[in-house]
């Protein structure tokens, strides 16, 4: 046993620090830590400056244009990213389409897709869910019909997060109905300026917009446009939703998720003192504060036994169900320290102008209510329960 | 012992349950929540001729109730329906107006023609009374305030603003009009209004030099409201998740039949019903010597049955609790946000650990 870090990672470690300590505006910063939503040029901004440095596409091989780093070094870059308020990397053309085709393309789509992921020419979102089927996704039912050299693809998508500014779409399309559900799937790429495809906002409860429903009526793709084999689009699924774990547990999210609400903790006040200083509060945050340093080291333990290949579903799985859960109890803590200062709709006149809580936190309260959706997207909790049941019993 | 309510309440509650059910549907209920003056005036004013702002204040006060069950049946109705009205500021100024036989005062309120709020917290006050900053300037009739009031629940759409402010014999009341302060409102996350009163050598009117026993009774009456108003959304919630989970159809089959989710259901169906047995008897003590310690034990309780329920009402729904469109998620906001509202359950359980231990 050796819980330290090498010299070579600590050294890796402080010259990411370094980066980001230069790189890093204090625009970003600020808008990261009072939880304002990034626009599309902030985010594209922010991976080009990442792509500089070739640091964007983290989890990709040095020849596609990647750092080939080992999932430790991911997870000491992921770690100063969160600390220095860096903007998270938009994952679904780097997390995951890239990582799909690493494994499943063909040398051309690889050839073709992956440098404009890279540059920033697409930005891919993701058409996985549908109404009828959420948790149940092999029932999904968006139909995609051979015609010559073409599909033709009909049906609705939904929770496509962040497809407003998105020009291309992954989708799981139903090309069988004979057999199981799972057998029948295809994993196809799609333009969204195809004729027929129309995409509608969804408004979340806190107010914000960043799912969209996606609406196909008679969209025509090429066959070409598929990747893996037709049919065999679920094992692609299944692939993508255990292969990116290196942050799904969300560690330095939520470390600096505490270190913001201890801060915070020493600003607002209770019968006159600091609620830093209330044990009651405090409890509560320590408790939080243990189970994120058990998770730290749980994180470790994974990504160093991801080498000797143990069960990546059920350790994936394990990291989201309490990545989420400690994240969320953050989020619930942080709402609360503000008090009756919580309660105002976070408007431009209310953060900036009245200020009723600190600038920083007048978001809280509809960040604890968006981050709600932590444990019902990429599989809710209840299914990640289902997978490491399966596993546990070998059923 | 009869658990039953008296004709009387059952009949304030069928008809409110019915007007609100008719009246105030959740799309123009989302509509006023959000939208200057973040309430429907109109409704307001029929809401009144309902007699629900006479329920809060007892006959010789100038209503017709007054008794914790009143406000508990009328607050538990508000809940259900989730009314963004300014009902709690209007609460807490009818409780204060009433207990200084301000009658022309309460008079106007119950029929409805003019509205209060009551400004008590400040940015660094936002729970404790003995930290108010606040004095008053002056005495007698030529009082005047400078500082600023914050989160006052209905000031946005007061015609009338109660001020709780220091003064040499501890803390007081004094009423300003609106126009003389510059008041800003806004709607909460939560729908409804609330605004920052900004006082500057506001001139106010003397209501009490000696307020702080009729202040902590209104804030208690204010916090039995709230939590009657969580169990009503709590009853909802219950029952738009059992609904929903033997509508949904995943795995061929309505997910009401796996166990994983039947078990959760139950489990805060119980914590439902310890929640409403709390509110009972916080009501029946509203009056009592030991009012304070059994108001804050329901607060406590309905802080963290409504957190459980909210939460799980969300996760069980899957993405569909997470949307604006969708009804529930409404419900489940304003039922985690009740716990900000005149302390939380961590404010709630320092005072009754202070309460039963004295």
């Amino acid at each position: 046993m050796d819980l330290n870090f090498t010299a070579e990672e600590d050294a890796f470690r402080a010259e990411v620090r370094q980066f980001l300590k230069d790189n890093l505006s204090d625009e970003i910063v600020a808008k990261m830590r009072g939880m304002e939503e990034l626009t599309k040029e902030d985010l594209e901004s922010w991976h080009a400056t990442l792509q500089s440095r070739n640091w964007l596409a983290a989890g990709w091989p040095v020849e596609h244009g990647g750092p080939g780093w080992n999932a430790t070094q991911r997870h000491i870059f992921d770690e100063e990213c969160c600390a220095a308020n860096a903007p998270r990397i938009v994952p679904f053309g780097l997390g995951m389409l890239g990582p799909v085709l690493l494994k499943f393309g063909t040398e051309e789509q690889k050839a073709e897709i992956l440098p404009r992921i890279l540059d920033g020419s697409d930005w891919w979102c993701q058409g996985y869910s549908e109404p009828g089927a959420g948790s149940d996704l092999a029932s999904l039912k968006t139909k995609a019909e051979r015609d010559g050299d073409d599909y033709i693809i009909n049906g609705q998508k939904t929770w496509t997060t962040l497809g407003q500014h998105a020009n291309k779409i992954f989708c799981l399309v139903r090309t069988s109905s004979e057999g199981k559900p799972q057998e029948g799937i295809s994993f196809v790429l799609v333009d969204l300026d195809t004729p027929g495809i129309e995409m509608r906002p969804i408004r979340l409860l806190e107010g914000g917009y960043e799912v969209n429903e996606v609406f196909f009526t008679d969209v025509r793709v090429p066959v070409a446009n598929r990747v893996g084999e037709e049919n065999e689009g679920w094992t692609i699924a299944k692939y993508l939703l255990t292969h990116e774990r290196t942050n799904i547990a969300g560690v330095g999210a939520s470390t600096q998720a505490l270190a913001e609400l201890k801060m915070l903790a020493a600003k607002v006040s209770r019968k006159g003192k600091p609620l830093s200083t209330d044990p009651i509060f405090m409890a509560k945050v320590a408790e939080t504060e243990i189970d994120l340093e058990a998770m730290r080291i749980t994180n470790l333990r994974m990504l160093s036994a991801d080498a000797t290949g143990r069960e990546a579903g059920t350790v994936s799985s394990m990291l989201k169900i309490k990545g989420t859960v400690i994240r969320q109890a953050i989020n619930d803590l942080a709402r609360r320290a503000l008090g009756p200062a919580a309660c105002p709709f976070p408007s431009e006149e209310v953060i900036g102008n009245l200020a009723v809580a600190p600038p920083e936190a007048a978001r809280n309260a509809a960040d604890y209510f968006n981050n709600r959706k932590l444990s019902i997207f990429g599989g809710s909790n209840e299914i990640q329960r289902n997978i490491i049941t399966k596993n546990l019993f070998g059923a | 012992m009869d658990f039953t309510h008296t004709e009387d309440r059952r009949m304030i509650s069928d008809s409110l349950r019915r007007y609100l059910a008719d009246q105030y549907g959740i799309e123009h209920r989302n509509q006023a929540a959000y939208e200057a003056p973040f309430h429907d005036a109109s409704k307001w004013a029929e809401l009144a001729e309902l007699g629900i702002l006479g329920a809060l204040v007892s006959e010789e006060q100038g209503g017709f109730g007054g008794d914790g069950f009143d406000i508990a049946v009328v607050f538990e109705e508000l809940g259900r329906g989730l009314c963004p009205e300014p009902m709690l500021g209007n609460l807490l100024a009818l409780r204060l107006y009433a207990a200084l036989g301000q009658s022309e005062r309460v008079d106007a309120i119950v029929a409805g023609t003019a509205r209060a709020a009551v400004a008590v917290h400040e940015t660094d006050a936002f729970v404790d009374l003995d930290e108010i900053q606040i004095t008053a300037n002056g005495s007698g009739d030529s009082v005047t305030l400078t500082g600023r009031k914050s989160v006052v629940y209905g000031g946005n759409s007061a015609d009338h603003i109660l001020v709780v402010a220091k003064n040499a014999s501890g803390l007081g009341l004094y009423e300003i009009a609106p126009g003389d302060a510059e008041v800003m409102g806004y709607a909460m996350i939560d729908g409804g209004g609330a605004a920052e009163v900004i006082l500057e050598n506001t001139q106010a009117t003397t209501l009490s030099e000696d307020a702080r026993g009729i202040i902590e009774a209104a804030l208690d009456a204010g916090r039995l409201a709230l939590c009657a108003e969580a169990v009503g959304i709590m009853d909802v919630l219950r029952d738009t998740v059992k609904d929903y989970l033997l509508q949904r159809q995943q795995f061929g089959r309505p997910i009401a039949l796996f166990q994983a989710l039947q078990h959760r259901l139950v489990d805060f169906s119980i914590e439902i019903e310890q929640a409403r047995s709390i509110v009972i008897l916080a009501a029946s003590k509203l009056d009592a010597e030991d009012r304070a310690l059994h108001i804050a034990r329901a607060k406590n309780l309905i802080g963290r049955a409504g957190k459980l329920v909210a939460e799980e009402a969300i996760q069980m729904h899957g993405g569909i609790g997470m949307t604006w469109e969708y009804g529930a998620s409404h419900y489940a906001k304003r039922l985690i946000m009740i716990d900000a509202q005149l302390g939380d359950t961590e404010d709630q359980l320092r005072t009754s650990m202070e309460l039963a231990a004295a």
